[in-house]
């Protein structure tokens, strides 16, 4: 290996991409604009579930459980119409996700009997905001309920202690206090964008030399293989710190994610995946020698596989087991378990010994396979 | 004397084609040895595999002391390949090419700017060493292609249709650069599609469809030539030539810008006749006389024969 070669050969590749406005383009803006739509855009959080409401008694009782609607920062009442068929409009057209049915009984139920039903609606089109608005609906209700019966009480001059029951849950969340999806979906963002743009950049390097016409003259220069990879993967791997680093400032400063580890294994283990990906994106870039094919198969044996199976936005132990055991060949599910880990649990790579040696294998696979993949010649 | 490229026996197929077809001759220190033929005569395979950047079938090459089937890489040091095809980076600047070309060789970093500002002088391309070599004319692409390939110094330089698409200036200065070289000792490979060209090489092989027809200096292989060339030059060169193909005596009829070579038995017989001929036909014409054979007659000739 020759690093006069191998200088000559980074130092023209990093001035190919400053100079090509489509790679300065996947370098710099890709990154930014990925964290701002995915950050903002993927939440799996439900706040301000739109809420309609048909209220058949219109009495003090049924509106104190409503206030309790309005009160809650997890929805919105929007309005109240007058009968189903108004209800059952909304739901169609997507105006509310959540009907709230209050009987013309409900009162008098509630003061003879102690116990009143009261119907709730959910559109349940997307199961992930169902679910929690059905569950948010009910600790409402149940909130609710529980005062009611507790007045009731004071009223009869009971004892309240005994309704309340012995044994009480008071639960505590560990590094995501405030349950935000967006801390749990952003450090899964940072290995989204390395995939993307490293892979992206690096499947038209070598297409590149073969589509212009300038691969045939470097073959008859005695630059070795290895030389050639090295030399055109060196500026990518900084491209892809620099993304990193990015990332990462974007998402402390702009997001307001915690970040607990060091950035020392942050970048650590952004080196380790970035290699994977370059390795993946160069070894596509030699098999296929059109630029347009090479980034379209990059994208969908790197981007494919890290948003849907890395488990950055859908929870692996979630998956059919089927599916859960191909996630353990999915490289960027190490990194992103990683990723989450330094982000919010703050530990150490030492705490991440399986994951961290698992990429390591991966890196150093794909790194040999990449240093055989280009070879010398025009057959 | 060893001769400074071998080949023997050397083929290629591509398939069932058999782009190169066991061809063999020898090209001696200083010599400029041009390979001519049409399209698909095997010209840029064997250009690519002397170059080492194709693996050849069968058969041995021997360049600059190095065998080249057994191992490509070893010649690569000593030699420069021009591919047909700009092969230089267009978005990189004529400067930032010569630099990428002399670190890749290994040039030393005095040498290459001493070297790097005699070749862009020479090629009258100083004021452009920072332009992007995409935007430079073609002339000046060939000639950057090869002041890149010069850098270094080559022992053989081996150039594929070199001044394809070059206007005839750029084309003059660069058979100059190439006379210079020779005097240097380099040994030069060239293939072209120019027969006016081929005549300046000091030997010639005449390739046809893999296969080497004819190997020999231009002057010996024109004097294989059967027959006298007459030479017609008109402005209605095309219906001349549907009057005279098939006439008597002539065997071949080319059209050669404008006008026409035309293959005869007898020059001292046919041209009066040839001359009456088309002035009976009422065609227009300026000049018909006897001439030199050119090459490209001879290789119309000997392909048509075949």
């Amino acid at each position: 290996m020759s690093p006069r070669r191998l200088i000559a050969m980074s130092r023209k590749e990093f001035i190919q991409i400053v100079r090509d406005p489509r790679s300065l383009l996947i370098a710099l803006l890709m990154p930014v604009m990925q964290m701002v739509l995915l950050g903002y855009g993927v939440s799996l959080d439900a706040k301000n579930i739109p809420v309609y409401v048909y209220d058949q008694e219109g009495s003090q009782d049924s509106q104190a459980l409503l206030k309790r609607f309005q009160a809650s920062p997890y929805f919105d009442v929007r309005k109240t119409v007058n009968s189903y068929r108004d209800l059952r409009y909304a739901i169609d057209s997507d105006r509310c996700k959540l009907a709230i049915v209050i009987p013309f009984d409900f009162s008098r139920k509630l003061r003879d009997t102690g116990f009143a039903p009261v119907q709730v609606i959910v559109d349940g089109t997307d199961d992930n905001t169902a679910n929690l608005s059905k569950g948010y609906a009910r600790a409402v209700i149940a909130r609710f309920s529980a005062d009611v019966q507790h007045n009731w009480l004071q009223r009869q001059g009971m004892p309240i202690a005994a309704s309340n029951g012995n044994i009480s849950v008071d639960t505590r969340i560990w590094f995501n206090e405030d349950l935000e999806s967006r801390n749990f979906i952003i450090p899964g963002i940072v290995a989204l964008v390395m995939a993307l743009v490293g892979a992206l950049l690096t499947s038209l390097t070598i297409a590149r030399e073969w589509e212009r016409g300038t691969m045939e003259q470097l073959l008859s220069t005695p630059i070795t293989p290895s030389e050639v990879m090295l030399g055109k993967l060196i500026p990518y791997f900084m491209v892809g710190m620099a993304d990193a680093a990015l990332c990462l400032m974007m998402s402390v400063w702009w997001f307001g994610v915690p970040f607990r580890g060091t950035l020392a294994s942050f970048f650590t283990t952004t080196a380790l995946f970035l290699i994977v990906i370059l390795g993946i994106g160069f070894m596509i870039s030699v098999a296929i020698r059109n630029q347009l094919g090479a980034s379209m198969i990059a994208l969908l044996v790197t981007l494919m596989p890290t948003s849907l199976l890395s488990g950055y936005a859908f929870p692996i132990d979630q998956m059919p087991a089927a599916v859960r055991a191909i996630t353990y060949l999915v490289y960027s599910r190490y990194y992103v378990t990683i990723l989450k880990a330094i982000y919010l649990k703050g530990v150490g790579v030492k705490a991440l010994g399986a994951e961290m040696t698992a990429l390591a294998v991966y890196a150093a696979v794909i790194g040999l396979l990449a240093t055989r993949a280009f070879r010398k010649t025009l057959d | 004397m060893e001769p400074e490229i071998a080949v023997e026996g050397l083929s290629k197929r591509f398939g069932p084609v058999s782009a190169v077809d066991c061809l063999s001759f020898a090209v001696n220190r200083g010599e400029i040895f041009g390979l001519v033929g049409p399209d698909g005569a095997g010209k840029t395979t064997t250009m690519r595999m002397l170059a080492g950047v194709m693996s050849c079938d069968g058969g041995r090459m021997k360049v600059a002391g190095h065998d080249v089937a057994a191992n490509a890489e070893a010649v690569k040091g000593s030699i420069s390949y021009m591919p047909q095809r700009f092969g230089l980076y267009e978005d990189l600047t004529v400067d930032e090419n010569i630099r990428f070309y002399a670190d890749l060789f290994g040039v030393a970093r005095t040498e290459r700017r001493e070297r790097g500002a005699m070749l862009l002088k020479a090629a009258g391309m100083t004021e452009f060493r920072d332009r992007l070599a995409g935007k430079l004319s073609g002339g000046m692409k060939q000639k950057l292609g090869l002041i890149c390939a010069l850098i270094h110094r080559p022992r053989v330089l081996l150039l594929d249709e070199p001044t394809t698409g070059v206007d005839p200036v750029s084309r003059r200065e660069f058979w100059q650069v190439l006379y210079s070289l020779l005097a240097q000792g380099v040994t030069i490979i060239i293939s072209t599609a120019y027969l006016d060209e081929a005549e300046r090489c000091s030997r010639l092989a005449l390739l046809h469809k893999g296969r080497l027809l004819l190997c020999d200096t231009p002057e010996n292989l024109k004097k294989r030539m059967p027959g006298a060339t007459v030479v017609v030059s008109s402005p209605q060169a095309r219906d001349l030539r549907e009057l005279l193909a098939g006439a008597e005596g002539v065997s071949t009829v080319i059209l050669v810008g404008a006008g026409l070579h035309l293959v005869v038995d007898d020059a001292d017989r046919r041209v009066p006749e040839l001359k009456a001929r088309i002035q009976s036909a009422g065609i227009a014409f300026d000049e018909i006389t006897a001439s030199e054979p050119a090459i490209e007659d001879l290789f119309v000739a000997y392909v048509q024969g075949r």
